[in-house]
């Protein structure tokens, strides 16, 4: 019975602790950051965007909440459980695009603001998506990297996941459409490594031989680019072939000191979660709508244009290089 | 404790007054326990006593209690069941293949029957007809039948469920009493009738403490048990419906580890794990525990890590009291 006590007792105070600090700014807009799972380095650098904008906005309370685990059952939970607080806004990012739909559709009948960022929900359970940028800003962005660092031109290729992989295809398709707004930048050819590590490194190793004035290798995908970035520091080439293209600052930390990486993009969560708290907040207040063609204000991130399904995207890729990969290689 | 004074002697006809069981049970503690998860919660969060919000509360729970009915059978037996959540996700892929052949309501209701009755049947006949242990053939069946959901589905989606299949996990019975809860708790009558009111119910508890001498006292102990697993695949294929209805849609990873939920919920509800004992009140008691506890802190929106540790150390603590207690009593009688 004495454990069963205590525990009931600690529940208690821990209760009351909770709904003390949770209840100090009863008037505040409450905003909730539902993300897939808590613990996870992405999100948790989301939710300092978030309490960046809160700071910013002044009269806002973000709820940083999200299930254990990614399931779409543990996501409903949290949904319900925010529901019964009454807050204002729900900005999720979603573990399934079509079973959270009815949950937030009850949210929205009860009045609450729901939009969707990173992950999407189908449009009938949201009332605007943020996608964290759009292909034609990635494609653009590659091949932009790759030209910021040759000023006088030169030939780079193309290191792509599988020849079937959407995503990629995708990209090299919209690099392709403006690579004559770089004159001097040769894409001399496209390899796939199918996201495979070894695959990969041999495909680097390739290019090199068969194209011995290489100065760039443009890889979209992070497992891509990590193995070209060996290749290219075990062919002893850092700093004459400069790899780039989208990767995880975590992994690419070191090929970024080593010099074999001047530089390379992916989104920036913190913005993400800035942003998103942004458009939460100015739908929830009634300072914009969420309509097709209607451009919201996000703060420091400028505005966003939403299409026909209500979805837009927040911003070009982020640029990580040496300035500032120390402060994100922890966070992912 | 009870003996008066003057006149003779009482010679007790049981070990205990029913009074003192009742005070004593485990059903008891747990309503308890309830009653004081309802108040903290009252007291900790303004938003707890809304009759609405406390409706949608019990979504957390109702699907894996009515499966826990059917489990808590089969434990008390001395199987168990450890496929139910992917009975679910293969029932529910079963329907959402109904929905693209133009399936209308009541024969996805079918279908989600029958998947379930086929699963249940499939691992009881594994049981009792091999003789094989149900812990081993169900780890098994639960990579099978979700392995097959994702040979179908992949990272796809099966949607377009009719407008009238909603109901099931979405309508409302009477004012704030969803369809949900009401299937709750007219499972939770019969499952309580079959488990203490029948022979049925004598039988089972009869297996689980003994299985050969309940063989030998005229009981058809294969058939009997080949029944709960029937029973314990058709209420899985009941939560298939309801879970596909609220969600709306199927995708593989449906009622991922709810297998271990359940379970939790049935130990916790004071059935026997090694078989036996148990009782239907205490499944529903301990399935309403576990439901506010999470929902409660839902509210404060205390991290999803601290309910499982909450779970676990309650858990931990059920089991561990009862013999703690004896070893006290014994102690300070000898």
């Amino acid at each position: 019975m004495s454990i069963l006590k205590k525990l009931l007792t600690s529940a208690v105070i821990a209760a009351t602790a909770t709904a003390i600090a949770g209840s100090a700014h009863a008037e505040d807009k409450r905003i909730a950051l539902v993300v897939k799972a808590l613990g996870i380095g992405f999100f948790e650098a989301a939710a300092k965007g978030a309490e960046e904008a809160a700071k910013e906005l002044g009269d806002v309370e973000i709820i940083y909440t999200g299930p254990t685990d990614t399931t779409a059952e543990g996501q409903i939970e949290v949904i319900n459980s925010l529901i019964a607080q009454r807050v204002d806004a729900i900005a999720i990012s979603a573990n399934d695009r079509d079973a959270l739909v009815p949950a937030l559709k009850k949210a929205m009948d009860r009045g609450i603001t729901v939009i969707s960022w990173d992950s999407g929900v189908a449009p009938e359970g949201r009332e605007m998506h943020l996608n964290p940028s759009s292909n034609a800003l990635i494609g653009n962005m590659i091949i932009k990297l790759a030209s910021d660092h040759l000023p006088d031109g030169g030939d780079v290729a193309v290191l792509s996941a599988s020849a079937t992989a959407t995503n990629q295809n995708t990209w090299i398709e919209e690099m392709n459409k403006v690579k004559d707004n770089y004159p001097g930048i040769n894409v001399v050819a496209t390899v796939y490594g199918d996201d495979l590590a070894d695959k990969s490194y041999r495909e680097a190793q390739g290019l090199m031989q068969t194209y011995p004035d290489l100065k760039a290798i443009i890889a979209p995908t992070s497992v891509g680019i990590v193995a070209a970035a060996q290749a290219v520091t075990d062919a002893e080439k850092a700093g004459e072939i400069n790899v780039t293209g989208l990767g995880l600052p975590s992994e690419m930390a070191g090929h970024v000191k080593s010099g074999a990486s001047k530089s390379f993009a992916i989104w920036n969560p913190i913005d993400l979660g800035y942003s998103a708290t942004m458009i939460a907040y100015n739908l929830a207040t009634d300072k914009a709508k969420a309509e097709p063609g209607a451009e919201i204000p996000m703060g420091r991130m400028g505005s966003v244009k939403l299409d026909d399904n209500n979805e837009g995207a927040m911003a070009d890729p982020f640029v990580y290089d040496a300035s500032n990969i120390d402060e994100f290689k922890d966070i992912f | 404790m009870s003996e008066t004074a003057a006149g003779p002697r009482e010679i007790p006809d049981r070990l205990s007054s029913p009074i003192q069981r009742l005070t004593g049970s485990w059903e008891t503690l747990l309503l308890a326990v309830a009653i004081a998860v309802f108040f903290v919660n009252t007291m900790a969060s303004p938003y707890f006593l809304d009759p609405w919000n406390l409706s949608d509360a019990t979504f957390n729970f109702t699907e894996k209690a009515m499966i826990g009915f059917a489990m808590a059978l089969l434990i008390i037996s001395g199987e168990i069941d450890l496929s139910v959540a992917s009975i679910i996700a293969l029932a529910s892929t079963a329907m959402g293949f109904a929905v693209q052949l133009g399936f209308d309501t009541s024969a996805l209701v079918a279908t989600g029957l029958l998947v379930g009755l086929v699963c249940g049947a499939f691992n009881g006949a594994l049981v009792t007809g091999l003789g094989l242990p149900s812990i081993v053939v169900t780890i098994g069946t639960m990579s099978l039948f979700r392995g097959i959901s994702y040979i179908v589905l992949g990272d796809q989606a099966y949607t377009g469920y009719p407008s009238s299949f909603a109901y099931f996990g979405q309508g409302y019975v009477w004012w704030v009493f969803s369809f949900e809860l009401a299937l709750f708790a007219a499972l939770a009558v019969i499952f309580a009738v079959l488990l203490h009111k029948t022979n049925f119910g004598r039988a089972v508890y009869a297996i689980g403490n003994n299985p050969t001498g309940a063989l030998f006292s005229g009981i058809r102990v294969g058939r009997v048990k080949f029944i709960l697993f029937l029973l314990t695949g058709l209420m899985s294929g009941i939560a298939a419906i309801c879970l596909t209805s609220r969600l709306g849609s199927t995708r593989p990873s449906i009622a991922f580890g709810w297998e271990l939920e359940v379970v939790t919920m049935v130990v916790l509800g004071g059935i026997n794990i090694l078989g036996g004992s148990g009782t239907i009140p205490g499944v529903v008691l301990a399935a309403i525990v576990m439901g506010m506890v999470t929902f409660g802190f839902g509210l404060l929106n205390v991290p999803g890590i601290v309910m499982s540790i909450f779970i676990g150390a309650l858990l931990i603590a059920v089991i561990a009291l009862p013999r703690i207690w004896r070893r006290i009593s014994k102690g300070t009688r000898a």
